[in-house]
């Protein structure tokens, strides 16, 4: 039996979209350390991030976190965070793993958005009696908004990854199919395995691209300054993300 | 360890000579340059284990180290190509002009003068790429071809902590030494640019 045959009979079993160990439920496992990791992470790295870059400070860790955070293998960390707390909490480990590694990305991104937002803009808001909490929430967020989307989908795609390396040191989720089907010899089961997971991945990342289409205020602007004055519309998008 | 330092650097060299040869192609027409960039970013967005469970039974089990160097060839292309693209398309239009007007053809232009001029953009590609790669290979332990991978698997399995220690610095290392040899490797091929600092 050819390998593609073996993996179509391994995604059609019904016998694998059943119980604790069936696709539906290791899709959720999935998706539930990566939703609980990415919003821990953005709840830590959005706010740091976007204080250093308000107030145009800690530039050099907040661009080099990312190289570090390329430096350090998933598996790795994995493996050192399970044997220096145990096997007991595996899941909160794993899940300290995914922060850490979508920690870097949110941060540099949010950082490098509020910076990169053109001066003027900051300057006419100042001029117009803005205060700071102001210039950031009315101005530098909504102007950042598309590269701080950017920072959440590359964690999302990263942490998709890492929980997937997890199933190493023994957590669920779709990694499981991969290292259980190289362990029982079963190309099927870890083909059809691998397969779920780059169709997750890539769902994500095609939601991200839509996501940014929608939020990115130039865009929108430019659109409904068509329609009606730019002027009023920038403020509805500062209102909007806000 | 040996493992580890022989499947990065041909992974990268290989990368290196395909990213090239696939920029050459991007160049010369404008989808054709969506397709490469638009396939890579799809590729990477592929968890790399996920990638190498697909690779592997299609390579053979029994090839699995090809297998595992096919995956990391795959990842440090994708970001090798988009460095060689804009590096580049970087390259000022006017040292082009002026290397036309000299009378070089398009090898000696690309090799005298673009190459050159898209170096610090492709040594800074190469930088992440490397470093990604030695973190990546870990990953082979799946197949028994992780390099330092499979010393963290073993360390995992025994509950060592000093070995599971060991393993991941030296992976940190190797990355951290792999990034500095390849620095110097740019400031040497780029004497050019520390002229234009001193002055």
């Amino acid at each position: 039996m050819s390998i593609f045959s073996k993996t179509g009979s391994w995604l059609t079993d019904g016998a694998n979209w059943q119980g604790s160990t069936g696709i539906p439920q290791r899709v959720g496992d999935h998706l539930e350390l990566t939703v609980i990791a990415v919003a821990v992470a953005m709840a830590i790295a959005i706010p740091v991030g976007l204080w250093l870059g308000h107030i145009g400070r800690g530039g050099i860790l907040a661009i080099n976190i990312t190289n570090v955070g390329r430096a350090i293998p998933t598996y790795a960390l994995l493996v050192l965070l399970f044997v220096a707390m145990g096997v007991f909490h595996r899941k909160l480990e794993t899940l300290i793993a995914l922060v850490a590694f979508a920690l870097p990305p949110l941060l540099t991104n949010t950082y490098v958005g509020v910076r990169e937002v053109d001066p003027r803009a900051r300057e006419a808001a100042q001029g117009m009696g803005m205060t700071g909490p102001q210039v950031l929430r009315r101005v530098e967020i909504p102007l950042a908004m598309p590269l701080i989307l950017d920072g959440m989908r590359i964690a999302v795609v990263q942490v998709v990854a890492t929980t997937t390396v997890a199933a190493l040191i023994g957590v669920g989720g779709l990694g499981r199919f991969v290292v259980d089907g190289f362990n029982n010899n079963d190309p099927g089961e870890y083909t059809g395995g691998a397969i779920l997971v780059a169709v997750l991945a890539l769902v994500f990342e095609g939601i991200f691209v839509l996501l940014q289409r929608r939020v990115d205020p130039v865009r929108r602007a430019r659109r409904a300054g068509e329609a009606r004055g730019a002027v009023t519309e920038v403020k509805t998008t500062a209102d909007a993300v806000r | 360890m040996q493992e580890h330092v022989s499947l990065t650097v041909s992974a990268v060299l290989i990368g290196l000579v395909v990213a090239f040869g696939l920029a050459l192609l991007a160049r010369r027409s404008g989808w054709l340059e969506g397709l490469i960039l638009g396939g890579s970013t799809i590729l990477y967005t592929i968890p790399s284990l996920a990638l190498l469970a697909i690779l592997v039974p299609l390579i053979g089990l029994a090839q699995a180290r090809l297998a595992v160097l096919v995956g990391l060839v795959l990842y440090s292309l994708v970001i090798l190509v988009r460095a060689f693209v804009t590096g580049l398309r970087g390259v000022p239009a006017d040292a082009v002009e002026a290397a036309r007007g000299m009378g070089f053809g398009p090898v000696k232009l690309l090799f005298k003068v673009e190459l050159p001029l898209a170096l610090p953009t492709i040594m800074a590609g190469l930088r992440v790429a490397t470093v990604s790669t030695v973190a990546l290979v870990t990953l082979g332990v799946v197949v028994d071809h992780g390099g330092l991978g499979n010393l963290l698997d073993e360390a995992f399995s025994k509950s060592y902590r000093f070995e599971a220690l060991t393993a991941a610095v030296l992976c940190v290392l190797l990355a951290i030494v792999a990034d500095l040899i390849i620095l110097a490797i740019g400031y040497v091929l780029t004497p050019w640019r520390r002229k234009a600092a001193a002055r």
